[in-house]
């Protein structure tokens, strides 16, 4: 492969693989990233090749195995082009009737179509179908389009063109002007304008510059940067060369969280075709521009998420925040200038180049430009990676394209920006998602994890599931986050076991200040953010605790498992199940659950077909 | 190197760039509390009870004052109901896993616990209030790091360590390397009250 030498080279390039590619020629592409195979993408992938190659088919139908498709809920599936069919909830057992129907016969297969619920129809086409419709996909789409593995399906599509726009056509101040007037803002959590950084990163005296890309994504819940690496790794690396010009370094890094091996393989292949092509390493597209990358692998701790213990695990030593108040853009990576964005933000680079500023201007609220990509999880019937315009509502977002709450359950509340988030009431749900708006709220955009609750869970637990998450988490270096956490755990561990006083809550609300104001990094100053939000919206279900009652019958000590002698028909399921033999009674006849023994697994209350277990919650019962 | 002009509790105060503002405000007499710092060593800002109030571009900030570096124009607001309350709550963290006397004579400052003259020869330190945050057992460390980054900064050894994260971090010798007993590290220890090497 000869390397590219200009703008020219490039376009030649395209020009060729087009000319190679078919656009009518079958093409079924199966969405195959880590979400997929833990549901069996590739044993289907498997399954359609040998169908293909069974019915010697090879050259008349392609197979492209992709990254994240974003509808994680109907995964396997897959898109038959040329026509956009739509597959879904595979199983290897089905590429027989898909290669046979669809591809040779012209056939759709009904049963594997997604049904929409609402017009009680079923649709054949990807963007006929709400979730992906109603989504303004800008990043997303390319998931479907490339396989990460293959430079060619990149630059097929338009990839490096922005790069070469901008070796060709721009001057690195140019480039930053483009960045600052789109009103990017980093898409890691802490919304900083992402020009004013690589503004700040090219002034700073120092040198060598670096530019680095955190894939540390750490939010339980929250799986955006992982889809975007491991399904596009192209977009990132184009984006962080244009960055690199712009601002004047000549060595990245990416760093990758040990729990994502999907994603460092990916990218590793995509660096290293990217050099073969001289899009990366010395005089890039024939411009001058030297530009290398490292890819650096977490080690497992949420904390080296945050930039400078980042930078600390990159320079080899323990991930541990230090105090910024210089910046990392001045004094950084070997106490270098050094400008750290996340995965999305350096992903929106070339589009921005591409489509220019205005047109990302074009889409947002005030402050808030362009688009976010959430993960909708939780108690959510569409859950997936959504990709919506800032602005919108939090109701279009879980209800339009989530399909709102699934077994006819009341929605509770939604947790958005992870561990440094809050969660949002349905009185709330009417504001639009936008960095400033879910502040005011009580919460913030985070990283993007977005997690929906229903009237089954308990608000209590939910903080304390968080603080517990923060205290394994914390580095421990400083005392109000480290001894904070710590004693705010033990206080919610005792109102959730139905021990503590109003005394504890007034503590908990005490402890929360100094934790938020003296904490020495971002983790320990956001880490209050759950219990204070949780505090603010759902006070009652404090106090319901502090009385011994967990409305929504999830803390194990507060609640009881009971079997209404009306409805009990005495089959006997529950007591089969039951692994600590808590239930006794005669077939035929009433059974019952003896408190002393049960343990609170909820297995009976699962088995019984005649709804006469149900969990009850009060000391008074 | 640059002359830096700065307001520390009302008083003008005339600095260097570069120096903190902790070093600041100790050239006009005004002992801000700290546990982590120490004139030899890098500051550290773990413990967090330099805390100090700032003014800048009219945004109020609560800072660590042994990493802040003053600005020309800065505000600094040494004590306020604000600081102390923040002040009296970590010595009030800290209590319990370091009782020792260097960390009594800092709470006593806050209210936390009072000098007791029992007799000529017998004295203690009582507590005002039962402590409101226990912990399993007393350890003996406020993880301030100063024996980990004298051995590392001065002594250029290296032979002692954090290990562990959050509630789990403690200082422990690092097996491959030599110690040479020198027992700095003790004497730096808030008066080697708070560990001996030979329990490491």
């Amino acid at each position: 492969m000869e390397k590219l030498q200009s703008m020219l080279d490039l376009k030649n390039v395209r020009k060729e693989i087009l000319s190679e590619r078919d656009p009518d020629k079958p093409c079924i592409t199966i969405s195959s990233g880590t979400c997929g195979r833990a549901r069996g993408s590739q044993k289907v992938v498997e399954a359609i090749k040998n169908e293909i190659k069974r019915q010697n088919l090879e050259e008349k139908v392609d197979v492209r195995v992709t990254g994240c498709h974003g509808f994680c809920q109907v995964e396997p599936n897959l898109v038959i082009y040329p026509n956009e069919i739509f597959y879904q909830k595979l199983k290897p057992e089905d590429a027989k009737e898909i290669i046979s129907k669809t591809i040779v016969n012209k056939k759709i297969v009904d049963r594997l179509l997604y049904v929409d619920v609402e017009k009680k129809e079923k649709v054949a086409s990807m963007s006929d179908i709400p979730f992906y419709k109603k989504q303004v996909r800008n990043l997303m789409a390319s998931n479907v389009l490339v396989d990460p593995r293959c430079i060619n399906d990149y630059i097929a599509i338009g990839g490096y063109g922005a790069l070469a726009k901008t070796l060709s056509e721009f001057t690195p101040k140019q480039v930053r002007e483009e960045i600052k007037k789109s009103g990017l803002r980093g898409r890691g959590g802490g919304g900083f304008p992402t020009g004013r950084k690589w503004d700040s990163t090219h002034d700073a005296p120092g040198e060598p510059k670096y530019v680095i890309v955190n894939c540390d994504e750490g939010d339980p819940g929250a799986y955006m940067d992982r889809s975007v690496m491991e399904g596009n790794p192209h977009s990132v690396i184009e984006g962080l060369i244009i960055g690199a010009y712009a601002i004047g370094a000549n060595e990245g890094y990416i760093y990758i969280r040990e729990e994502y091996p999907l994603a460092v393989e990916n990218t590793e292949l995509a660096i290293k075709q990217a050099e073969e092509h001289g899009l990366l390493g010395k005089n890039i597209l024939g411009s001058g521009f030297d530009f290398t990358i490292k890819i650096h692998r977490g080690a497992g701790a949420f904390v080296s998420g945050e930039s400078s213990a980042l930078m600390s695990a990159i320079e080899g030593k323990v991930g541990e925040p230090r105090p910024k108040y210089i910046h990392t853009s001045e004094k950084g990576l070997w106490d270098k200038p050094t400008c750290l964005n996340n995965v999305e933000t350096w992903a929106n680079v070339p589009l921005i180049i591409n489509k220019g500023a205005d047109w990302f201007r074009s889409m947002g609220t005030e402050n808030s430009k362009g688009t976010k990509i959430f993960s909708l999880v939780g108690k959510v019937n569409n859950t997936g990676l959504v990709e919506v315009p800032m602005g919108i509502t939090l109701r279009k977002i879980i209800y339009d394209i989530g399909g709102g709450i699934p077994n006819g359950k009341k929605f509770k509340a939604v947790q958005t920006g992870g561990p440094s988030g809050g969660c949002i009431p349905e009185s709330q749900l009417d504001i639009p998602v936008d960095f400033d708006e879910l502040k005011k709220a009580g919460s913030m955009m985070g990283s993007g994890g977005m997690i929906v609750m229903d009237e089954d869970t308990c608000m209590v637990d939910i903080a304390k599931y968080f603080v517990k998450f923060l205290s394994q988490e914390s580095c421990g270096k400083c005392t109000p986050c480290r001894e904070g956490l710590r004693q705010m755990l033990r206080i919610l561990n005792d109102v959730t076991a139905g021990k503590a006083t109003e005394k504890d809550i007034q503590l908990l609300e005490e402890l929360s200040e100094v934790v938020k104001e003296a904490s020495l990094c971002a983790l320990g100053r956001t880490a209050p953010n759950p219990v204070l939000s949780t505090l603010k919206y759902f006070r009652d279900e404090y106090e319901a605790h502090l009385r011994g009652e967990c409305p929504a019958k999830v803390c194990k000590d507060l609640i009881y498992y009971y079997i209404d002698p009306e409805k009990c028909t005495g089959c006997g399921l529950c007591l089969r199940g039951c692994p600590t033999g808590a239930i006794s009674g005669q077939k035929k006849g009433v059974h019952t659950i003896d408190v002393e023994k049960c343990i609170k697994c909820g297995v009976c209350f699962d088995a019984c077909k005649f709804d006469a277990i149900s969990r009850i919650t009060g000391r008074g019962s | 190197m640059k002359n830096i002009s700065l307001t520390i509790d009302g008083k003008e105060v005339k600095a260097k760039e570069g120096m903190t503002v902790l070093q600041a405000a100790k050239t006009v007499g005004i002992e801000i509390p700290t546990l982590c710092n120490h004139e030899d060593l890098d500051p550290y800002g773990a413990c967090r009870l330099c805390a100090v109030e700032v003014v800048k571009n009219n945004r109020v900030r609560l800072v660590a004052a042994c990493c802040y570096p003053v600005e020309e124009g800065l505000i600094v607001k040494t004590s306020s109901e604000r600081v102390n309350k923040i002040r009296k709550i970590i010595l009030e963290l800290l209590l319990p896993l370091a009782p020792t006397g260097p960390l009594y004579a800092l709470a006593e400052k806050y209210g936390l616990c009072e000098y007791i003259k029992k007799s000529d020869e017998e004295s203690e330190w009582k507590l005002v209030k039962e402590l409101r945050f226990p912990v399993e057992k007393p350890t003996y460390c406020t993880l301030c790091g100063l024996c980990v980054r004298y051995c590392a900064e001065i002594k250029k050894g290296n032979v002692i360590g954090f290990v562990g994260r959050g509630v789990d971090r403690k200082v422990s010798l690092v097996p491959e390397e030599n110690c040479g007993f020198c027992r700095d590290c003790e004497n730096i220890c808030e008066g080697g009250k708070f560990f001996s090497l030979l329990e490491l």
